[in-house]
């Protein structure tokens, strides 16, 4: 498997990642099943979710794609982002505390949650070395073209990140949603729920770790 | 923080009546006079147990005057929505609000025979951060720990309307007032809500002035007690709609939303109708629109009664009120329970048609006239008061005393503390535990209940039961 192929597997699993915990929302997709006695409401649910993390994703992986117009600074654009997600990581460690602003939101407005939720727990910085890294990867095609091919080039990869990333997202967050609504019943929320707090923040530090180590 | 969700949040009503039983039970300990500190009673209900409906630990307080009335948990289920963020909470401590005082005590009941003293949160603070006072009931919700309080600011609690206000459900630092806009309320005393359907619904009983130091029978008499309830917009934090139930329905006190969150409906007790003495239970619901209704369901009539039964205050009536002071719904929506302080009776509704509520068994005990002995012949005093019910919906414990002041003036005398359980029929009926009684120390009266690991008024849920 080459570094490319291994970094869209990253784009994936993280996608995965995010979408089988229960605080990512699936359960709102359940609530949302059950409360309206239609499964319709299952997908709407999910699609709304869908929708606000993959504008999280977007918000995040965009400016980093503008940014990569400066070719020449490349290695230190990777440097601080891997940088700045270790910091996350580590805030997040030290400040356990869960934004308390979600809470206000209301029930009725999905995607807008899904969204602060993705930005609040850093979920789009995490994407940000692996995105970058896939750049790199293409690099040497890329390395001679002006600037708004590459730019445009880099905005394409940064979307298909953020799509492929959500997709894997939404996929297994709506497979468990599914299976609870059918066949696992609620119980299975309480048993399932493990509190990743320190996981996902160890995961944020680790990810900028090992962008660090093979930035070259 | 645990790793786990804590196995007490349950997502729906449904899997919390599965939950195994309560074998512990915390009971509020007031000393009517202020002569000793209040308390924390913590009493065994495990019929298993060598100890079984005694009081096997006590917290005392530091002050004396606090008068402890409601309390309720740091965490419920309604921490199982990823809405909040808060799914890994512990249920570990009680809030407990001093309501003559002002001041809150978190005791940390993680292990419950050595309950302890976590914070106090003193009244200066409370006034200072919020321009409330006396403070009342607790929900665990959305943003927190929300306080509903009977008084504004000032010494006697007017100065500006009651409301609610918001602690912080990790450090209990108090975060500041609940409403953005009131609209009309202007008093306030119980509050609940449908997470999932985001709205809240809150009552009134009166002002300071109008209970502190005793009932006042020309404001009762004139109708100048609460007699609204009002919706709110929960996160909105927005009054909504304002349903008055008409100026004789005075004192609309506890609210009750049907647990399963898909159902938009729930009750409202109503303490007394000044035209002709009758207690009342209305039923609210929300319609597709958005709006809400509220229709009178059930009436408990007066018994008539000799003058010289009576306390001076009923004397005139020549009758003695059922005084509506609590009502307690099943988890599974279908029983009400419905204290009648004045006559003596803890009656059991099937509302399983909230529109259409049947009685569906009674017990006799205490009251002003009857003074009915429990089966074991001891004299309970007062009448059945704070009503609290299982998870499984097969147990129902009560306790006696209204409020401090409210007790010598329809029930002059010391009547003592109580608490005593009823067993539920499998089709409804309800009978007095012969065995279940409860010894308090002397000088005490009993208030509150709330059951190890949540309860029917204590617990919100964020999935149907379905």
């Amino acid at each position: 498997m080459n570094t490319a192929t291994a970094l869209w597997w990253a784009v994936a699993a993280s996608g995965i990642y995010h979408g089988v915990n229960p605080g990512m929302g699936w359960p709102l997709a359940v609530s949302a099943a059950l409360m309206d006695r239609t499964r319709g409401s299952l997908y709407k649910a999910l699609l709304a979710l869908a929708v606000g993390h993959l504008l999280a994703m977007a918000a995040i992986l965009f400016p980093f794609a503008a940014l990569l117009v400066l070719v020449e600074w490349q290695r230190q654009i990777q440097v601080g982002a891997a940088c700045l997600v270790i910091g996350l990581g580590l805030y997040l460690l030290i400040n356990r505390r869960h934004p308390r602003f979600l809470a206000r939101v209301p029930p009725s407005r999905l995607a807008l949650w899904s969204f602060l939720a993705a930005m609040a727990h850093g979920a789009g910085l995490m994407l940000v070395p692996i995105y970058l890294g896939i750049c790199r990867t293409i690099e040497t095609d890329a390395g001679h073209a002006a600037a708004d091919t590459l730019m445009g080039g880099n905005v394409g990869i940064a979307m298909i990140v953020a799509v492929v990333h959500t997709f894997a997202m939404t996929l297994s967050g709506g497979a468990i949603a599914v299976g609870v609504y059918r066949w696992l019943g609620l119980k299975f929320l309480s048993k399932s729920w493990f509190n990743l707090d320190v996981v996902w923040a160890l995961s944020l530090v680790l990810v900028g770790a090992i962008s660090l180590a093979v930035i070259h | 923080m645990n790793l786990r969700p804590d196995p007490t949040f349950h997502a729906t009503p449904k899997l919390a009546m599965e939950a195994p039983a309560e074998t512990l039970a915390f009971t509020l300990m007031l000393s009517p006079d202020g002569s000793q500190p209040d308390g924390l009673a913590i009493v065994d209900v495990d019929p298993k147990s060598k100890t079984y409906s005694q009081i096997v630990h006590q917290v005392i307080m530091p002050n004396k005057g606090d008068e402890f009335h409601h309390f309720g948990w740091n965490a419920c289920s309604s921490a199982l929505s990823p809405l909040t963020g808060h799914a890994f909470l512990e249920r570990r401590y009680l809030i407990i609000p001093g309501i003559r005082s002002s001041r809150i005590y978190v005791i940390d009941v993680k292990e419950p025979l050595k309950a302890k003293i976590h914070k106090v949160i003193e009244p200066e603070e409370v006034f200072a951060k919020t321009g409330y006072s006396r403070p009342h009931t607790i929900h665990c919700g959305p943003e927190g720990i929300y306080v509903s309080t009977l008084g504004g600011g000032g010494k006697d609690g007017t100065d500006g309307p009651p409301g609610i206000f918001i602690m912080d459900c990790e450090t209990f630092d108090i975060l500041g007032r609940y409403e953005m806009d009131r609209g009309i309320q202007d008093k306030h005393y119980d509050f609940w809500w449908n997470l999932p359907r985001d709205y809240m619904v809150s009552s009134e009983w009166g002002l300071p002035p109008q209970f502190e130091n005793g009932i006042v029978a020309e404001d009762l008499l004139s109708n100048k007690y609460g007699h609204t309830i009002h919706f709110w917009d929960l996160r909105g934090r927005k009054n909504v709609q304002s349903i008055d139930l008409g100026e004789n329905h005075q004192m609309a006190l506890e609210i009750r939303p049907a647990h399963d969150p898909a159902k938009e409906y729930g009750f409202c007790g109503v303490v007394v109708d000044t035209t002709n003495l009758q207690g009342a239970i209305f039923t609210w619901w929300r319609n597709s629109d958005g709006t809400f209704e509220a229709k009178k369901v059930i009436t408990i009539d007066p018994q008539p009664a000799d003058p010289d039964d009576l306390p001076d205050l009923l004397k005139g009536f020549s009758a003695v009120p059922p005084l509506v002071t609590d009502i307690d719904l099943s988890l599974d929506d279908r029983f009400l329970y419905v204290a009648c302080w004045g006559t003596g009776e803890m009656h059991q509704y099937d509302v399983s048609d909230p529109m259409n509520p049947k009685l569906a068994g009674k017990v006799e005990i205490g009251g002003i006239v009857k003074k009915t002995p429990h089966p074991n012949g001891k004299t309970f005093g007062y009448g059945p008061q704070m009503v609290e019910i299982s998870r499984d919906g097969k147990r129902v414990y009560w306790t006696n005393s209204l409020y401090s002041t409210w007790d010598d003036q329809f029930y002059p005398g010391e009547g003592g503390a109580a608490m005593v359980m009823a067993n539920v029929g499998g089709n409804g009926g309800l009978t007095l535990a012969e065995d279940f009684w409860v010894d308090f120390p002397d000088g005490y009266r009993s208030h509150q209940i709330r059951l190890e690991g949540g309860d029917c008024s204590t617990d919100s849920f964020c999935y149907p039961s379905v």
